[in-house]
């Protein structure tokens, strides 16, 4: 088990293309260099020059916008060094509701595409197809529209006091549910297509033999469908959790733009009067490392149940 | 078979003129010029217009500093971004014979603070920005900042504010009587703290949706652009727009010629067009501001001659432009509106 985190090389090179290998891979290198690296490394590099005020860049080299993020030197700049708390919370608020709209996500998305993996082939088509169909919608637009229906005088408060359920309206725009279930709604399909891949793959065949050999409905579930499915699991939270992280539609339509979200905070500091674009490409690279971060932490956990 | 080749032939016509007149490009607000006088301009001239769009004054100013400088002809900044494109180079000049219709600008508008002597731009529409509230839900004297930064209960939690830094800060310091771009510690910290506190009382920060949520209903009290007040007005909020006691925030809309502009021209024929008062007039009823020209009124619309949001009482407070502070003094003021949003 020393080193190597890569698979044993058993279809790798030696493909019999020869000397075409190099030249048929040139369009691959093209395109991952400029659009992958040169804007990354851009970035990265900008992260690190000094802010000229009002917007742009002045070419001398600084750590200035990192220690904007981590320090804080009081509002007027003369007080001693103390950890900066207001960027950490307002990465903090993402993270969680980008959680919070993931685990919805599943916890809805599992049975979703259970029940449609499990459906007659002809049927699946028709489902798969019903769930996509409102996502042929723009996303400003569902958003929009689901601010109509909960807000406080939309059809859904009044049905409930319609019914006699409530006497005032509840109040769920401008609030983090809102945002949460605006996330939810936005990216749930990006959790049932990927689960609904994996099941579809898995063979009941092996449910019934647990069942023969006298495991619960319950076992069954955790010990053998869920290690199964895994992949389409883990492939259906990352879909979710990662543009839900950098999301800013559902914060400012639902969620009233009371408080920054990462996405807010990178977007003022290119387009608001503050124009700090130095500060905006650092809390870009410190939210990307978070995230490949945990993307390499999957990957080798991964990596590790397979060799099980 | 015939139509079809006279339009070949009508088109093949259009294109020539349209290259012998040339192009103009233009940087502007979105829905703020109305398609019949670019239609208009058009037909005049021969000169064929293009515009592209942006969403606000930073968005404009960011993305002539990130290259498209010498792309654009024109633009329209507010007033304190003229100042500041002024200093950062990025505007052209032109004397006012170049314009023939330099005389129809307004007089109180051509020595203004932001372009002194008008060397770089014509107004185009203004106004004020203030707040509106909802007459059903509260009845008592509105003509204070109060309601927005120290509500009565009917208003508390149904407030929305602009997602805008200039105009919240700017506000805040007319409430709370200090300068606008102060450098005392103490009128900094009671800014700071007087925003926190009032927070608690909004429940949105919104400026595309400022009109929206009025007329929804989903806010009772909002600040607002006065076109937009009005405009919520007609489409039957119940609202009345507020002169506050304390002052408001006057603005004004400018087209400037740009540096580098590459159909100089063209820009000042147009910029000439828009100061014909009938031209001028089309914008105001368009977007229900108020032109920078004179002699506009035979050409303006019955319901903005008389709309209470573009006649401020006359014995009313007086508006004050939002001021562009030196870039020491606007680290404070990024740090307070941070602080607010965090």
């Amino acid at each position: 088990m020393a080193g190597g985190v890569l698979p044993p090389p058993s279809n790798r090179g030696g493909t019999g293309w020869g000397p075409l290998r190099v030249p048929l891979l040139i369009p691959t290198w093209v395109m991952i260099g400029i659009f992958l690296l040169l804007p990354v490394l851009l970035m990265a590099v900008y992260s690190f020059l000094t802010k000229e005020f009002r917007g742009g860049v002045i070419w001398d080299f600084t750590l200035a916008a990192y220690d904007q993020f981590f320090f804080d030197r009081g509002l007027f700049g003369d007080e001693p060094p103390v950890i900066e708390w207001t960027y950490i919370s307002i990465f903090w608020r993402s993270i969680w509701q980008a959680g919070v709209a993931t685990l919805a996500c599943l916890l809805v998305g599992f049975p979703t595409a259970w029940f449609i993996a499990t459906r007659a082939p002809a049927q699946r088509t028709v489902w798969l197809f019903l769930i996509t169909i409102p996502y042929w919608v723009n996303l400003l637009i569902r958003t929009v529209s689901l601010k109509f229906l909960i807000r406080d005088n939309g059809p859904l408060n009044e049905a409930l006091i319609g019914l006699g359920l409530l006497d005032h309206p509840l109040p769920l725009v401008n609030t983090n549910l809102a945002v949460q279930l605006g996330l939810f709604y936005s990216y749930l399909p990006f959790m049932v297509l990927p689960i609904y891949a994996a099941v579809e793959r898995y063979n009941f065949a092996l449910s019934e033999a647990a069942s023969d050999l006298y495991a619960g409905r319950w076992t069954i579930l955790r010990e053998i469908v869920l290690p199964m499915v895994r992949p389409g699991i883990v492939a259906g939270c990352i879909l979710v959790f990662v543009p839900s992280l950098g999301a800013f539609l559902a914060p400012d339509l639902l969620g009233g733009a009371k408080t920054y979200m990462i996405g807010s905070l990178i977007d003022e500091q290119f387009k608001g009067s503050q124009g700090n674009w130095p500060f905006g490409a650092a809390i870009a690279v410190i939210l990307m490392t978070m995230v490949l971060m945990v993307l390499m932490a999957q990957a080798r956990a991964a990596l590790k149940g397979e060799r099980k | 078979m015939k139509t079809y080749l006279t339009t070949a032939a009508a088109l093949a016509l259009m294109a020539g003129t349209a290259q012998a007149e040339g192009k103009l490009s233009v940087y502007h607000w979105f829905e703020y010029m109305p398609q019949e006088l670019v239609d208009k301009f058009e037909a005049e001239t021969g000169i064929e217009v293009t515009i592209d769009t942006y969403d606000s004054n930073e968005a404009m100013l960011a993305a002539l500093k990130a290259g498209k400088i010498g792309q654009y002809d024109v633009a329209v900044p507010g007033d304190y971004m003229v100042a500041i494109m002024g200093h950062e180079g990025l505007l052209g000049s032109f004397t006012p014979e170049e314009l023939p219709n330099f005389a129809k600008i307004d007089p109180k508008w051509v020595d203004v603070p932001f372009d002194p002597a008008r060397k770089h731009s014509i107004p185009y529409q203004w106004g004020s920005t203030a707040f509106s509230v909802n007459r059903d839900v509260y009845q008592g004297d509105i003509n204070t900042l109060a309601m927005i930064f120290d509500p009565p209960d009917e208003l508390k939690g149904k407030i929305n504010v602009l997602d805008s830094q200039g105009e919240v800060l700017a506000l805040g310091s007319l409430y709370l009587g200090i300068p606008q771009c102060s450098t005392d510690k103490a009128q900094l910290k009671a800014l700071n703290d007087m925003l926190l506190n009032a927070k608690q009382y909004w429940a949105s920060f919104g400026s595309d949706t400022a009109k929206e949520v009025l007329v929804s209903g989903d806010a009772a009290a909002g600040m607002i652009y006065n076109g937009f007040s009005a405009k919520a007005r007609a489409e039957g909020a119940k609202v009345e727009y507020a002169y506050p006691k304390e002052g408001y925030v006057l603005w004004m809309d400018n087209m400037v010629l740009l540096k580098d502009a590459p159909n100089r021209e063209n820009a000042l024929k147009f910029m000439n067009f828009l100061l014909e008062p009938e031209n001028a007039a089309a914008v105001t009823n368009y977007a229900a501001y108020t032109a920078g020209v004179m002699g506009v009124e035979p050409f303006l619309d019955e319901a903005i001659k008389t709309s209470p949001e573009n006649n401020p009482p006359a014995d009313g407070p007086t508006g004050v432009f939002i001021e562009a502070c030196d870039e020491a003094t606007q680290k404070y003021y990024d740090a307070i509106w941070t602080n607010l949003k965090k």
